[in-house]
């Protein structure tokens, strides 16, 4: 199979076909990674894509970055080592909603606290589909999954609030319908001096989407079509309209001083505080 | 009335907790242990079974909560696999040092690195020492009555520690074998109530769990959680007998032996293995090889007396090892059954194979066998040999 001339700097094309079933959002996710990694000139060897467990677990096989494919929930722990001993780095989480809100959420809230210079890539499918679409810390409210059979008992997580409230720098959201928004946002994300996160709303049409009468990719498409509404419209929208409505956007920016450059200045500080001493 | 069920082993699994009524189950999913907890769910959901289950963030948390509830007196559940159980580590080693009776299913799977998804019992060996009794068995039914025998074995007043029902990943949780069900009220009555008073959170009665302990204390302790492990070896074999009065089915307690008498020759196994060990002992004895089966049931406990009575009058054995153990050149089954017979002097094999999912044929079984009956008394120290399926080794 040959990739275009976007993307083939960065696809390991011989292990196509991916491994995601059909109607999965992850590869128009890894898609718009790697054309907005061109898009920024990035070499590819300058970068590190740091992954998770899951389905999305998967997508560093499909990248001649280099990669560490981690354990679950971790990722963001692993990427905040290799940045940490290399600032130089360009370095991405990959994560699922297992990954980020559900096993691995301390690590999440902590990489925003600490606002590392790291790019979580979040695909949120709203369920584990790797191990059978069980429900996750995003599976909406009431809605039905392998192991919520007559609805989903717990409340939900809003991740992007969730990393507002830890205080990372960048929060975004897309769906893997807005493509263009979608890498815009990947290339702002990836540009932040400090943690960023953009969560992508993604398709998962044979679990999440079989449980909740939307088994039909089209179907799933023309959900994330209806939900989603520029953050600025959403803002203008009654409690009732904004119900059934999901902003997205950049949906929070502030620049702070990363940890890299912290740490730096720090350094610096001892160092002559050292010199002066003697 | 007996019941015939076509079930894979996290469906044999999940019938027997449902049979077990436990209060609270608390899990987190993860391959190939998943279904066990679905099956649950839908229990739950239908109402068949009057628990109170939570799908958690993580393992660690899954211990944790089944903690909280067996200390305000209920019985509890979980499953889990390979990395989950690493996670679980540091309220693994606590539940049994709390002597809480929790009961825990282990799809056993490899550790990662380098990443893998497949059957291997690697997770759980590594953690014998954490306190807990293991049970590693062979087939679906196993599976289901090992269960309903835990909850007797961990809540029986003169033991009072968890209990890990051990079960190969895919070769047992999503093969299909028919099981046979007893009765759900000669379960009831074979399982009393839990009613605790060692150690509760009673508010009529009230209690500080676990403040800080000095070292004299902390050892003694120690030395009552060693000595109700001992217990357990007599108590296994007995909870073993009464289940088969109640079934008709015998899992032989500690260990299982198979063509033993007689045999000069003995093959040592551990889990899902052992089907196909017995199948090569046969085909060996039908071409005259004086050859026997001993499978190792219970883990811990270590049953090191029964080892010595199966093993003490073979001319050599064969231990095989689905795990390694780093440092000792060989598997964890080989040092521990060499360490039952250290005062003989019996030449012994250790082959390891079958890692990560990879298959343990009968033709391998049979090889070994070949090799044990021609060994040197001179190869007691002989390095471990390694299982290699012929048609996989071109792979890279």
């Amino acid at each position: 199979m040959r990739a275009s001339a976007q993307v083939s700097a960065y696809l390991k094309d011989d292990d196509l076909p991916v491994f995601w079933c059909s109607g999965c959002g992850n590869g128009i996710i890894l898609n718009s990674i790697m054309r907005a990694f061109n898009a920024m000139q990035l070499p590819p060897n300058e970068i590190v894509v740091v992954t998770g467990i899951g389905c999305w677990g998967k997508a560093d096989d499909y990248l001649l970055t280099n990669s560490l494919h981690g354990t679950h929930g971790r990722a963001l722990a692993f990427a905040t080592g290799v940045k940490a001993a290399n600032p130089d780095l360009t370095v991405l989480a990959l994560m699922g909603d297992g990954d980020c809100a559900t096993i691995g959420g301390n690590h999440f809230l902590h990489a925003a606290r600490r606002n590392i210079d790291v790019t979580a890539v979040v695909s949120n499918n709203f369920n584990y589909g790797m191990t059978g679409g069980q429900y996750s810390a995003t599976t909406p409210a009431d809605s039905y999954t392998s192991t919520s059979v007559y609805g989903n008992p717990e409340g939900e997580f809003d991740l992007c609030e969730v990393g507002v409230a830890a205080r990372a720098g960048f929060v975004a959201r897309s769906t893997v319908y807005h493509v263009t928004l979608l890498q815009n946002l990947l290339q702002k994300a990836i540009s932040h001096e400090g943690f960023s996160m953009l969560e992508v709303h993604s398709s998962c049409p044979v679990y999440f989407g079989r449980y909740n009468q939307m088994n039909d990719p089209v179907q799933m498409m023309k959900w994330w079509e209806s939900r989603a509404v520029p953050q600025k419209r959403y803002e203008q929208l009654s409690e009732d309209e904004r119900a059934e409505k999901v902003p997205v956007g950049v949906l929070h920016e502030e620049p702070r001083p990363d940890f890299s450059s912290r740490y730096r200045k720090i350094q610096e500080v001892a160092q002559r505080r050292a010199r002066d001493s003697k | 009335m007996n019941r015939i069920k076509v079930v894979n082993g996290n469906e044999a699994a999940a019938l027997a907790v449902k049979m077990s009524s436990p209060d609270v189950i608390a899990a987190y999913p993860i391959t190939p242990q998943s279904q066990l907890v679905e099956y649950l769910g839908q229990y739950v959901a239908d109402d068949e079974l009057d628990a109170s289950m939570s799908e958690v963030e993580s393992e660690h948390s899954a211990m944790s909560i089944l903690q909280g509830a067996s200390l305000a007196g209920g019985r509890t559940f979980t499953a889990t696999s390979s990395q989950g159980l690493a996670l679980m580590y540091e309220p693994y080693f606590r539940t049994p040092t709390l002597r809480l009776p929790v009961v825990m299913a282990i799809v056993n799977r490899e550790m990662i690195s380098p990443q893998t998804v497949w059957g291997g019992p690697q997770d759980s060996l590594t953690l014998r020492d954490a306190g807990w009794i293991q049970i590693y068995v062979e087939s679906n039914q196993e599976i289901f009555d090992a269960i309903v025998q835990a909850f007797r074995i961990a809540e029986d007043e003169d033991i009072l520690l968890p209990v890990n029902v051990c079960y190969d990943g895919f070769y047992l949780s999503h093969l299909t074998e028919p099981i046979e069900l007893p009765p759900a009220d000669d379960v009831a009555e074979f399982l009393p109530p839990y009613e605790p008073d060692h150690i509760l959170l009673d508010p009529d009665d009230v209690m500080s769990v676990d403040p800080l302990t000095p070292g004299h204390l902390l050892m003694e302790y120690r030395r009552r959680h060693m000595e109700a492990q001992q217990r357990a070896l007599q108590v296994i074999p007995q909870v073993d007998e009464e289940y088969a009065g109640l079934t008709g089915r015998s899992w032989g307690g500690l260990t299982y032996s198979y063509r033993m008498q007689d045999a000069e020759v003995a093959l040592v196994t551990l889990g899902s293995m052992t089907g196909a060990a017995r199948v090569a002992v046969d085909n060996l004895r039908d071409e005259g090889r004086k050859v026997g089966l001993l499978k190792i049931r219970v883990l811990r406990p270590f049953p090191a007396t029964e080892v010595l009575c199966a093993l003490q009058d073979k001319r050599a054995y064969a231990v095989i090892d689905r795990n390694v153990s780093f440092g000792w050149g060989s598997g964890i089954l080989h040092t521990e059954v060499r360490a039952a017979l250290s005062g003989k002097n019996i030449p012994s094999l250790n082959y390891i194979g079958g890692l990560g999912g990879e298959d343990l044929t009968v033709q391998m079984l049979q090889d070994a066998i070949n090799e044990l009956v021609q060994l040197d008394c001179e190869a007691v120290d002989a390095p471990c040999r390694w299982l290699h399926n012929p048609q996989r080794s071109g792979d890279r």
